[in-house]
């Protein structure tokens, strides 16, 4: 490749990754020259200005058409913009609430966290924008790592040491795995690049090769099931958000899992849609499975809902209410229906303001005994109202209630699984049963806040970072539950990611 | 004042109270409970605003207010929803009643000891919830509304209930949690099949032809299945045997003034959906299932009849005499004929008032003797003579004594049923006589009966009796003039009538 060449590349398509890659670069050297007593807020706030200019960045590239550089490795279409624009807000917010983290025993190098994690999330943004196989691997690791490092930064704390450890052995394996499938993938067709692979695969027909494409996807689908926490691969994800500083715990169920749906989504629809299925009524090899598919979103969200009855630790519980909303999120992606991109957007969008602002509450309420018992939320109305009521706003569009951006994206699914013919009832009808059984545990956190009385009564006050944060989240979650339109209207702008596959 | 905004301001003016609640300080106990009353007299002037005006012979379809809300494929198209309100001449009904409720009930709050400031705001948002849910257009909104009551009444129960309030709260929010997913189903399939949730559209759409609809066509089995899940959905509300055992804990355990509103309303929201929807959607099905109902209904008027006779809590009297009361509805709907109905609506009515006299009296002498144990009080009568009188008063009406609302509608509905089941209607008739000897029983055992040792009793206070005397007013009004009812109601009967073909 010679100089040329490379220069007529539109790079500008990668500005948002560019402007992260240099902060972060930015923030370690000055990490590295900074004296070691001083304060480290100054980086974080220069990581959030960073995020804020990709965001400005991002917006501005909304509907210019798909731009695809480096040999198509690389594409900027309305899927990697919309999902980006999650991932990087996500973040925006989880560096907020990181700002003010203080837990008892210290945090171990404050600036290392930030820079680690602006690299955890150019991982996920080269994910949400690769073109290749070889692009979504390198991506994935590249926030894969990050995010073992993260997990355990608290180098003085056990359980965060344990953390980091099980996460570490888990995230590889699965690794293993998925790169274990594309091989498969990569050994049938030549090629690494997702639109030639669709192209090829289109073309398969013997029943050997549809035969090992079957142990391909299943491969790689397992592998995904790792990032996001779906059972029966979910086992990790109680013991390493438990570990992990609160932050981190926040990332990694939202930044993390919505970036394990970007690659669900990247390989699985362009990778296996053409796939023929050997059989003339069904479409593609992909609706032959996709019961399959149904069968583990079913699981888990059996699992997510009725292990987290049992969980006194909230941190615990918020991992396997985390693993519920990855199993309704697989309904979703299980119906295969014209619905299913901006279900799964609208969800994940709705998921990042609920869930970060309970994790920014929750981080501020245990910091000071480092104790996530339930019972630290006891009396919380008492000794804050506004804290109180924020989180149970919070709390009631986790659990979907009308008027909240969760019961929104349910309702999308919904009507994306009774849409397609025949109708997912059955799926329907497990997702709507186990929401009814999570009433239990989040209101089980309403009993704490509102009915008992508080054994400590001293008066809760949010740190500026973490009080931004529930703002935005309280906001963003009742204005989309009540004006969905806003972001309807912003997927009609890019049409719906009508661009997927072009 | 302009019509088209009249229902909008109707259903939200309780939300100027909560607003001012929430800048009154928490110590001002006399200036909260003020405005906490006042807050409910704006929705009582507006419905009789509304009533005088149909009086006077404005069409109720005038008062229909339509906005577009928003679209999932972007607003206007098909999967859009509005947000639609309209009158019909049940839910004129149904909000004057849940109007003038709300106010006694405020009143009755009184009794309530702690946190009058969370205590309103809630009680206010149980009125808009209560409200909207009449007034809804679609069944989005409805639904909406329906959650809200929900929510606000887990939280009344909980925290200002009795010794075993959470447990209560908690029965309450998983049944009816159970009982509005199920809802939930029906709406998102309707939703899905017909790409909109304007009952009337739905309501034309499935009585045209098959082949219409837009997305798919609703088989037979699917409009059998959908009826039974709202008769399953309304059936936990109203409560239906067997699914009535959350609302005996919640009769027992919460604050009088929200057991009227409970009583008086929100059961009433099941009876309400069943005609709307049940009744509305699928005629023809459930003119075929009508038997069953009919069977129901009798089922639940000797069952709750006879168990009310062998309970020693007053409360749990009245709370199995509330069950008995619904089989009475059932019985009228089942009899699918105009007479039936009519007495199925009245019965909703005359229910509502006569069960809130009761449950606010009985409220008024647990305030004083501390007690509601039928073996623990006797001889009321001679220390409290007002209060004995009025309680024999709603029990006569209760149990149907001419002249009273309670008669109008048994008659009314026995009189539908034994045209059309005679020896299911015979069987029945044992319900209402075992109605006379629970109630007498009851009532004769407390106010006469073997005087116990009273202290300092004082009898009813004039602010107690402002809600007893509208109550006992209108009871009387409607026994003695049922045209008051039947008048707005004879359009939407009619309407009935013939979309069952009858």
């Amino acid at each position: 490749m010679d100089l040329e060449t490379l220069l007529s590349y539109e790079w500008g398509a990668m500005l948002p990754e560019f402007i992260i890659l240099g902060v972060a670069t930015l923030l370690s050297l000055i990490d590295l020259f900074m004296g070691k007593g001083k304060s480290r807020k100054p980086l974080a706030w220069l990581g959030i200005a960073g995020i804020i200019l990709a965001i400005i960045s991002l917006v501005s590239m909304t509907g210019t058409g798909v731009t695809s550089i480096l040999f198509d490795t690389f594409r900027l279409d309305s899927f990697a913009i919309a999902f980006k624009l999650i991932l990087l807000l996500g973040s925006l917010m989880v560096l907020l609430m990181a700002m003010d983290y203080e837990p008892k025993g210290g945090f171990g190098n404050r600036g290392e966290f930030y820079y680690l994690f602006l690299t955890g999330l150019l991982g996920a943004m080269i994910m949400s924008s690769s073109g290749d196989l070889i692009t979504i691997f390198v991506g994935l690791e590249l926030l894969s790592i990050s995010s073992y490092i993260l997990a355990g930064l608290r180098k003085n704390n056990q359980l965060s040491n344990e953390s980091a450890m099980k996460y570490v052995i888990n995230g590889s394996i699965s690794t293993a795995i998925l790169l274990f499938g594309m091989s498969y993938v990569y050994g049938l067709t030549g090629t690494t690049n997702l639109r030639e692979i669709l192209g090829l695969l289109g073309h398969l027909n013997s029943n050997n090769s549809i035969y090992i494409i079957g142990i391909a996807l299943f491969m790689i689908f397992i592998g995904i099931s790792f990032k996001l926490a779906t059972a029966p691969f979910h086992m990790w994800a109680p013991d390493v958000y438990q570990g992990a500083p609160t932050p981190v715990a926040a990332f990694l169920s939202v930044v993390s899992k919505t970036a394990g749906f970007i690659i669900l989504i990247r390989l699985i629809i362009t990778i296996f849609v053409s796939v023929p299925s050997g059989d003339a009524e069904v479409p593609s090899f992909i609706y032959q499975v996709k019961d399959y598919i149904g069968f583990f979103a079913a699981v888990t969200m059996i699992v997510g809902n009725t292990v987290a009855l049992r969980q006194r630790n909230v941190k615990r519980l918020l991992a396997y209410s985390s693993i519920a909303h990855a199993g309704y999120l697989l309904v979703a992606f299980a119906t295969l229906s014209y619905f299913m991109f901006s279900a799964v957007w609208f969800y994940l969008l709705a998921y990042l303001f609920m869930n970060i602002g309970v994790f920014a509450i929750l981080q501020v309420i245990s910091s000071k005994s480092d104790s996530n018992d339930i019972s630290q939320f006891a009396g919380l109305y008492k000794r804050s109202p506004v804290t109180a009521i924020s989180l149970a706003i919070l709390i009631l569009s986790l659990a979907g209630i009308p008027g909240t951006a969760g019961f929104i994206g349910k309702m999308n699914i919904f009507l994306g699984a009774f849409m397609t013919q025949p109708a997912h009832y059955v799926l329907a009808g497990i997702m709507i049963a186990t929401t009814v059984v999570s009433y239990f545990y989040y209101f089980g956190i309403f009993t704490q806040m509102f009915f008992r009385p508080a054994a400590d009564q001293s008066e809760v006050k949010l740190p500026l970072g973490v009080l931004l944060v529930v703002i935005i989240s309280v906001v963003g979650t009742i204005a989309l539950g009540i004006f969905p339109s806003i972001a309807f209207d912003f997927l009609t702008t890019i049409e719906h990611f009508g661009d997927f596959i072009q | 004042m302009n019509d088209s905004y009249l229902l909008s301001l109707l259903v939200f003016s309780p939300a100027i109270g909560i607003v001012l609640l929430s800048f009154i300080p928490k110590v001002q106990e006399q200036t909260l409970k003020l405005v906490g009353f006042l807050s409910t007299l704006p929705p009582l002037l507006l419905v009789f605003v509304l009533y005088s005006y149909y009086r006077g012979g404005t069409e109720l379809s005038s008062f229909s207010e339509k906005l577009n809300w928003f679209g999932i494929m972007g607003a206007g198209q098909p999967f859009s929803i509005n947000y639609e309100l309209g009158l019909s001449g049940l839910s004129l009904v149904m909000v004057i009643l849940t109007a003038v409720i709300s106010t006694l009930a405020a009143i009755a709050s009184i009794h309530i000891k702690k946190e009058w400031k969370g205590y309103f705001i809630l009680f206010l948002l149980l009125e808009i919830g209560m409200l909207g849910v009449f007034v809804a257009e679609n069944l989005f909104l409805f639904f909406l509304f329906f959650e809200v009551t929900l929510v606000a009444m887990f939280f009344l129960i909980g925290k200002w209930g009795y010794f075993e309030k959470e447990k209560a709260a908690f029965r309450f929010l998983i049944y009816n949690g159970i009982g509005s997913a199920i809802l939930l189903i029906v709406i998102m399939i309707l939703f899905a099949r017909t790409g909109t949730t304007n009952i009337a559209a739905i309501m034309s759409m499935l009585a045209s032809p098959s082949g219409t609809l837009p997305t798919g066509d609703i088989s037979s089995e699917l409009k059998y299945g959908l009826l039974i899940a709202l008769l399953v959905a309304f059936g936990i509300k109203l409560p239906i045997f067997p699914l009535h055992t959350w609302m005996l804990h919640v009769h027992v355990q919460a604050p009088p003034s929200i057991v009227m509103l409970h009583s008086g309303v929100l059961l009433k929201i099941g009876a309400f959906g069943l005609i709307r929807f049940g009744l509305g959607f699928f005629p023809e099905e459930f003119s075929n299932l009508a038997w069953l109902i009919a069977l129901l209904g009798v089922v639940n008027l000797l069952y709750g009849a006879f168990l009310a006779f062998i309970q020693d809590d007053f409360k749990m009297v009245l709370a199995y005499s509330s069950i008995s009361h619904m089989g009475i509805v059932l019985i009228g709907l089942g009899s699918l004929n105009e007479a039936g109905i009519q007495g199925a609506i009245f019965q909703v009515v005359s229910h509502g008032l006569i069960s809130a006299l009761l449950f606010f009296l009985i409220g008024v002498i647990y305030e004083r003797v501390g007690t509601s144990y039928i073996g623990k009080l006797g001889g009321l009568a001679k220390v409290m003579p007002i209060t004995a009188g009025f309680l024999l008063t709603g029990a006569l009406a209760s149990l149907g004594l001419p002249g009273m609302s309670g008669f109008v509608s048994e008659f009314m509905a026995f009189l539908g049923l034994f045209k059309e089941m005679p020896i299911l209607a015979a069987i029945g008739t044992i319900g209402i006589i075992m109605t006379a000897v629970y109630l007498l029983r009851a009532v004769l055992n407390v106010t006469y009966g073997k005087t116990k040792q009273y202290e300092n009793i004082v009898d009813i206070s004039k602010v107690e009796m402002v809600p007893v005397l509208v109550l006992v007013g209108f009871i009387v009004l409607i026994g003695v003039y049922p045209n008051v009812l039947t008048q707005p109601l004879q359009l939407v009967l009619e309407n009935i009538v013939l979309g069952i073909g009858g």
